[in-house]
């Protein structure tokens, strides 16, 4: 490790006890000499270590502040009226407080991922040892944690090198959360300066918990051939008791399954999940199943399969117990962070537990002692499941019709509804007891249950929805590939060159959340198009999930109609949430082993290198959670434009460039020195689209970047435009921008464009050695 | 009911909310009185059908034409227009277009300068509840009136929650008013 405050270094010390030579203490972190390569220039950032380059993006693409509350009202000054130029009471103006607040939310993010990271090293350690090697791919991945070299100019080779991270990363969330107090910052341009600065930090936290996990578990190693694991409601077998684990913190639930695998149950009882918890479980036994997405947790309680809900942090429903009580099912919660309102019974004796969560004398218990919640959940499910018999809550079809004629067609539920469903119609029909179209709900259902609670007549809604489609969910059995981890060196090498070059046409990440504005297919759809016109597709959380749930013609699942190889035409699964980072870990690695650019604590460099050349973007289509804000932004910073569905509206600010405004998209030539235009490539960096096919136009557009050759502009160009036909019906109007010189025109579509550049008066500009940094000019020119 | 409650009940507006449109007269004198007016028109209005029977997007082409109001189709819906002859000014993301509507400096689809008067029809509720808010903090020159059929608290003009029967009767009139009838 690099940053040291006081070294000591001894020789030959003779004392009574015997000899120590060659002794070395160094006081602050500890130094690693066998890593040859130089140390940049930003180890460690400080708040404002990276603000120059901050500064250089967000000149290129303005915050576009759309508040989502016209009010301040943080502090006891207010409310304070922020409309158009008023200020609050403290000095406030509306762009501060709306970049203040997407601060407020990155903050959140980056501490829950961070604060899983914290909980994870620490189990791990106690578990594994400070000396247990990270290991994230074997021999095939040298660069075994791209984002925390890059950014802390280290090399972690232990699990105890990872707690020294942590500490970075806790002071640094600390004084971005101060920031955010009222008479702090005042800028809008500093406090996205800090919004990037927090990005970047949720990316090392990110990797600091995936590659603990991977190193102490075992999960995948950068394996492309990662195992093929069961997907979907209909994947799990209710012949057996069953454990429910919800979130995102894959420890107790590794608890359950070695104590189900050492006292020969594994075979005997199911473990499920939902959200990427069931990522990680799935990545540790292949025997267990992901039941879903996020969504998915209202309509699987109310079936009556889980015998048991185990939860842990992170986007689990805060009404999660209420639910489990209602059908029988006893609730163990295993973080601190989320206690559930539940007695803490981590120091009980196991008996009396299991006898009072069994006997139903108490819904549920607080456990924070992992390796005590293996041997209940087990223990607990399995003398639960015969007398719970699959107790649920759906109604009985007469009973829906009956209930379905009380509607009063007072639309509440429409207007409770995130997508505006067309509910009222679906339940008047169903109260005619024509199902189908509450049926027809269920695939653009969210699972929110807002509407439930919109009700004046107590119809429940979501249960509804759910009954009418019971028969189509008990069906839903897909595959999905296991969370591969990392990507392995060569594979980098084998994809550099053509990535850079513009080749391969894009890398596109498809992350995230699960509040789609219409259904998971939206995600199927983009994830195989993209796959098929021969991008790397890369998935994680939620949406990794989604993009599973679709067969094509010949009943394959995306995931067994593609390889998981990171290589073009493929679709890669790496993970839950925290293997986001690998998504950045790759761009990286790109400008390193393909183009050995030293990584070590040179983030401005590399960034500028990943913007300029890696055409790779982020579609978190359903995004909701804080913590894809702060994912996004960590990409922003990095360079890889963003787009987000219509809901991520609600972010409250886009970061968006002027296409038209030439001055705004030039970059030196580094050969030279001399300022080029490149076009609007990338035309923005984050970006809400208002349908799934704009979002598709917008993919292929912003994995242009300004060093792509001719060949691979052409490509990137014919994708655009072919897109852009097919669900526009048009040209589109902006071609000529893309366009540096005929070579850059698709050759199969030379006549058409060449006739548009005449109209639009094109000239031809020269394709540079791009980048931002001055300091990257290898000659300036001469004065 | 109040007539100007949010249709999405949590989408509140803020101290300042729009008017309601209680006669189309209202709409159609903007329209005129209107230097430089401009219509977004967002993807529903491919897929939205009035009382009539007939597509959203027929209406919005009507009324564009009778008003002589320049049409940014937003999404994907550029083609929904060229297949009924109809030229919009520009196919532009929703979001390019009001953050275009922003900025003081800029001239327009046609270079004549930035417009005085935004007409929003088809957008889906949130992002155009969103998207007025962000003109009605950063447009200070700019009327925005929302045509839907839901209340837009963050348009400066707004009709309250419509059926579909008399939201197709005010489009009516107002295309109507503004041919000459």
């Amino acid at each position: 490790m690099s940053k040291k405050d006081v070294r000591l270094k001894v020789k030959e010390l003779k004392t009574n006890t015997g000899v120590i030579k060659d002794l070395e203490l160094s006081l602050g972190r500890i130094v690693d000499e066998t890593w040859k390569e130089p140390l940049g220039p930003t180890p460690f950032p400080s708040v404002t270590a990276l603000r120059e380059w901050d500064m250089k993006l967000l000149k290129r693409y303005k915050p576009f502040y759309m508040p989502f509350c016209d009010m301040c009202c943080l502090c006891t000054y207010g409310k304070c009226d922020l409309t158009g130029d008023k200020r609050g009471a403290c000095g406030i103006n509306m762009s501060a407080q709306q970049s203040r607040i997407v601060l407020l939310a990155c903050c959140i993010g980056t501490a829950t991922h961070l604060g899983h990271a914290r909980h994870m090293v620490d189990h791990l350690i106690e578990k594994f040892g400070r000396r247990h090697p990270i290991d994230v791919g074997g021999l095939n991945v040298e660069i075994e944690a791209p984002v925390i070299r890059l950014v802390c100019g280290v090399k972690p080779k232990t699990l105890g090198d990872l707690e020294d991270i942590l500490g970075y990363l806790e002071s640094q969330l600390t004084q971005l959360l101060s920031a955010t107090h009222t008479g702090q910052e005042g800028s809008n341009l500093d406090f996205e300066s800090k919004v990037l600065q927090a990005g970047m930090i949720d990316q090392v936290s990110m990797e600091v918990a995936d590659i603990a996990q991977v190193s102490a578990y075992g999960f995948p190693k950068a394996d492309p051939e990662a195992p093929l694991v069961g997907l979907g409601f209909g994947a799990v077998d209710i012949e057996k008791p069953v454990i429910l684990v919800i979130g995102h913190n894959v420890v107790p639930s590794i608890s359950i399954i070695d104590y189900l695998r050492d006292n020969d149950l594994a075979d005997k009882m199911e473990v499920c999940g939902l959200c990427c918890t069931a990522h990680d479980i799935t990545r540790y036994e292949k025997r267990a199943k992901i039941v879903g997405p996020i969504s998915w947790q209202l309509r699987f309680i109310r079936s009556g399969v889980p015998d048991l809900v185990v939860v842990d942090e992170q986007c689990v429903r805060c009404d999660v117990l209420d639910e489990a009580q209602k059908i029988k099912a006893p609730v163990i919660a295993t973080s601190e962070k989320n206690c559930s309102g539940l007695p803490d019974r981590t120091h009980d004796s196991v008996d009396d537990i299991i006898a009072d969560l069994v006997s139903g004398k108490t819904p549920g218990a607080l456990i924070l002692d992992p390796d005590k919640v293996g041997e209940i959940a087990a223990r607990v499910a399995s003398q639960v499941a015969p007398a719970r018999k699959r107790f649920k809550t759906l109604p009985e079809i007469k009973e829906l019709i009956e209930k379905a004629k009380e509607c009063k067609k007072c639309n509440e539920c429409i207007r409770a509804c995130p997508n505006m469903m067309p509910i009222t119609e679906a339940v008047t029909a169903a109260g005619k007891g024509d199902l189908t179209k509450l049926a027809e709900l269920y695939e653009l259902c969210v699972g929110c249950g807002r509407c439930e609670h919109a009700c004046s007549v107590g119809i429940r809604i979501h249960s509804f929805i759910v009954k009418a489609a019971e028969k189509q969910m008990k069906e839903e059995k897909f595959l999905v590939r296991s969370g591969r981890g990392a990507i392995q060196d060569v594979e980098i090498r084998n994809v550099g060159s053509p990535i850079v070059l513009g080749e391969i046409p894009g890398v596109v990440a498809i992350v995230g959340c699960a509040n789609f504005p219409k259904g998971g297919k939206e995600v199927a759809d983009i994830t195989t198009e993209f796959a098929r016109r021969r991008y790397i597709v890369i998935t994680s959380g939620c949406s990794a999930m989604s993009a599973a749930m679709y067969k094509n013609d010949e009943g394959k699942t995306p995931y067994e109609a593609f390889q998981g190889a990171f290589e073009a035409g493929s679709i890669v699964n790496v993970g839950s949430c925290v293997a986001n980072s690998h998504i950045a870990g790759a761009a990286i690695k790109i400008a390193s082993i393909f183009a050995k650019r030293n990584l070590r604590a040179n983030y401005e460099e590399i960034a500028d290198y990943v913007y300029n050349r890696v055409g790779a973007v982020g579609v978190a289509w359903g995004a909701m959670s804080q913590k894809a804000a702060a994912i996004a932004s960590g990409f922003w910073r990095l360079g890889v434009p963003v787009i987000v569905g219509p809901h991520g509206s609600k972010y409250r600010r886009m970061l968006l460039g002027r296409k038209e405004k030439e001055e705004d998209w030039c970059v030196y030539d580094a050969r030279t020195g001399d300022k080029v235009y490149v076009g609007p490539v990338p035309e923005h960096l984050f970006y809400a689209a208002e349908t799934k096919e704009e979002a598709m136009v917008m993919i292929a557009k912003l994995c242009m970047r300004p060093n792509d050759t001719t060949k691979g502009r052409a490509i990137k160009l014919t994708h655009y435009i072919d897109l852009h036909k097919r669900l526009y019906s048009t040209m589109p109007d902006d071609v000529h921008l893309f366009v540096r010189n005929h070579n850059d025109i698709p050759i199969t579509m030379k006549d058409e464009i060449a006739k548009i550049l005449e109209e639009k008066g094109w000239k031809e500009t020269r394709i540079p050695d791009p980048t931002l940094l001055p300091r990257l000019i290898r000659k300036r020119k001469e004065e | 009911m109040s007539l100007a409650e949010s249709w999405q009940r949590a989408e509140v507006g803020g101290p300042k909310k729009a008017l309601l449109i209680t006669k189309s007269a209202v709409v159609v004198t903007m329209i005129k009185k209107a230097k430089r007016p401009i219509f977004i028109v967002g993807h529903e209005a491919v897929s939205e059908t009035l009382s009539d029977n007939k597509a959203l997007i027929d209406y919005v082409i009507q009324l564009a034409k009778n008003g002589k109001i320049p049409v940014v189709a937003t999404a994907h819906i550029v083609g929904g227009f060229l297949k009924r002859d109809f030229e919009p000014a520009s196919s532009m993301p929703a979001i390019d277009i009001a953050n275009r509507l922003t900025d003081n400096e800029w001239k327009g689809f046609d270079g004549k300068g930035q417009y005085d008067l935004a007409l929003l029809l088809g957008l889906p509720y949130y992002m155009e509840w969103i998207l007025l808010n962000s003109l009605k903090h950063y447009a200070p020159s700019l009327k925005t009136i929302s045509l839907g059929k839901a209340y837009q608290p963050n348009a400066s003009w707004s009709f309250s929650n419509l059926t579909v029967e008399n939201w197709t009767k005010n489009l009516g009139e107002i295309i109507g008013k503004l041919g000459g009838e």
